[in-house]
């Protein structure tokens, strides 16, 4: 049996070919190595994340959630949820807090769920994969299983917004959360604790609608990181990792500057460092390549 | 008009802070507002909400059912959750904005052509279709939402950045013809329309 045993929620972009696949890949990674079991929520579908709002509204986005927990209590008895995902976490979080607030909100999802078959206890609790690093796992843990320490990186951790607010990480600010930094170091990189982006918003969904106000941020985003003198962005969010790194042409283009820095994920770094491949850590995911990370995989 | 509007106008005359607290989405917290301007100070699309959320609240207490509805600026809220975390209050005000977004959506009062109005409901009939987002027909959907010319325009632009994603495996070409989804399609989309009409329900509730 696993050390750690969860029902994993992976969303749609952590699939096959999909926007984040380098992220599901390189965290099945980094779990093998931290001895954490995912057992992937059977049937899961998406939680229209934080743009499903203005034609899902309020009891249908919340059901759409509540399926997925119903299912994961079915089928992963006893099991917490981890999300990975940023806004999979908060959606899945949120309507799990507002269907126990609210008992008349969590009568009619009940409703709503009988008509496929499920029933919602909305007992389990609902976790993000960075909770789990920093609450079950532990930095002394993470850092015992070294390898390969990530020696002369220096690494801007952007921990972004929905990774670090409403809910957080228990015991952290809100506006300078370290645990990213602290993971940083954990591998043996160097990280910038006052990275002064770090939690600054780059846009979301609001980056495929309103490209050019969102690519003002990430190119602030970026600057700072340049600023720092850091060689990559480390995040844990698939939109941020996404936002900050396949626009940067555009804003080339459009500012002139010449932008061409990596944009990864922690998973990629605790792979790497436990000295898995450069394709087990999915850094052929990257469309910026992160050749320092590249090398030292090789090694 | 929208009739749905016009009943909503009928049924409120003059207390545009009761039909919110009863129809908008966590709006009964509208009247805790203590008007600090911290929120206000807290989105980071600040600079393009002709209203931000602090004078929303004052608009919705001073009864201006029209310019609040119609406004653009609630389309600006990035979900970012700066406000949530600052606010005195406690308001849910991320909740609150989606909330009169969608509102407004139900009345037919959304500005024609507001780009994250049009691609929400392109995300939303994207993912009801399979249960699961269709990232590959998400993007296309998106560039084709203006007519086909502009379309082909956008799609070019964005040409180099598919292509890399493709290399990268993090786009597929097979999501065109099928492509990720869920085996319970019927049994979720049963459950969201149920959910619908729960809601529908409950609007009526106030005839
Ligand atoms: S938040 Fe994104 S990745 Fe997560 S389920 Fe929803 S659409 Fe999919
Ligand atoms: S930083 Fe961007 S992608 Fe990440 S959570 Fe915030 S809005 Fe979403
Ligand atoms: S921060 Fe809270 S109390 Fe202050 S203006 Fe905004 S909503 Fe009102
Ligand atoms: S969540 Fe929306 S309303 Fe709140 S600060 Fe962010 S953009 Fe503004």
């Amino acid at each position: 049996m696993a050390k750690y045993t969860y029902s994993y929620y992976p969303g749609c972009s952590s699939q096959k070919g999909a926007s984040s696949s380098n992220l599901m890949k390189s965290v099945q990674t980094m779990c093998e190595e931290l001895d954490v079991e995912l057992n992937e929520i059977p049937d899961w579908n998406c939680c229209s994340a934080s743009i499903g709002y203005a034609s899902g509204s309020e009891l249908p986005r919340l059901t759409l959630s509540a399926r997925n927990i119903a299912l994961s209590e079915e089928h992963n008895k006893e099991q917490e949820i981890v999300a990975t995902c940023a806004a999979c976490w908060l959606a899945t979080r949120e309507a799990a807090e507002r269907l126990k607030e609210d008992e008349s909100l969590f009568a009619e999802a009940n409703q709503a769920l009988a008509e496929a078959g499920l029933k919602l206890n909305n007992t389990t609790p609902i976790k993000h994969m960075a909770e789990v690093l920093v609450e079950d796992v532990g930095f002394d843990e993470i850092q015992a299983g070294v390898k390969k320490p990530l020696e002369g990186i220096k690494i801007a951790g952007y921990v972004g917004c929905q990774t670090n607010r409403p809910f957080g990480i228990h015991g952290e600010s809100f506006e300078n959360p370290v645990y990213l930094d602290k993971m940083i170091e954990a591998v043996g990189a160097e990280s910038i604790p006052d990275y002064e982006k770090k939690v600054q918003c780059c846009g979301g969904a609001l980056a495929f609608s309103e490209p050019d106000k969102s690519q003002e941020m990430i190119k602030g985003i970026i600057e700072a990181a340049y600023d720092n003198g850091a060689d990559m962005i480390a995040t844990p969010c698939p939109l941020c990792q996404a936002n900050v790194e396949i626009y940067q042409d555009q804003i080339n283009e459009k500012y002139n500057t010449k932008f061409n820095i990596p944009v990864v994920y922690y998973s990629q770094l605790i792979s790497v460092a436990y000295g898995r491949s450069a394709s087990d850590a999915a850094l052929d995911g990257q469309l910026i390549p992160a050749k320092q990370l590249e090398e030292i995989a090789k090694k | 008009m929208s009739d749905l509007n016009k009943r909503m106008i009928e049924e409120y005359r003059n207390d545009f802070l009761k039909e919110v607290e009863a129809n908008v989405e966590e709006g009964e917290w509208v009247k805790m507002c203590m008007q600090c301007g911290v929120c206000s100070g807290s989105c980071p699309l600040g600079k393009h909400w002709a209203h931000p959320p602090q004078e929303i609240f004052m608009m919705i207490r001073a009864g201006k059912r029209d310019e609040v509805l119609t406004s653009d600026s609630m389309w600006m809220c990035t979900s970012c959750y700066n406000c949530i975390v600052r606010c005195p209050r406690q308001l849910p005000i991320t909740h609150i904005m989606h909330g009169l977004a969608t509102y407004s959506k139900k009345l037919g009062l959304v500005p024609k052509g507001q780009p994250t109005a049009t691609f929400a409901e392109i995300f939303w009939n994207n993912m009801m279709k399979k249960g699961r987002v269709n990232e590959l027909k998400l993007g296309l959907a998106l560039y084709f939402k203006d007519g086909f010319g502009p379309g082909i325009k956008e799609a070019l632009r964005n040409k180099d950045l598919g292509t890399k994603m493709m290399k990268a495996k993090r786009m597929s070409p097979a999501e065109f013809f099928g492509g990720h989804g869920i085996k319970d399609v019927s049994g979720l989309q049963k459950m969201i329309k149920k959910a619908q009409e729960l809601e529908e329900a409950r609007m009526k509730k106030f005839d």
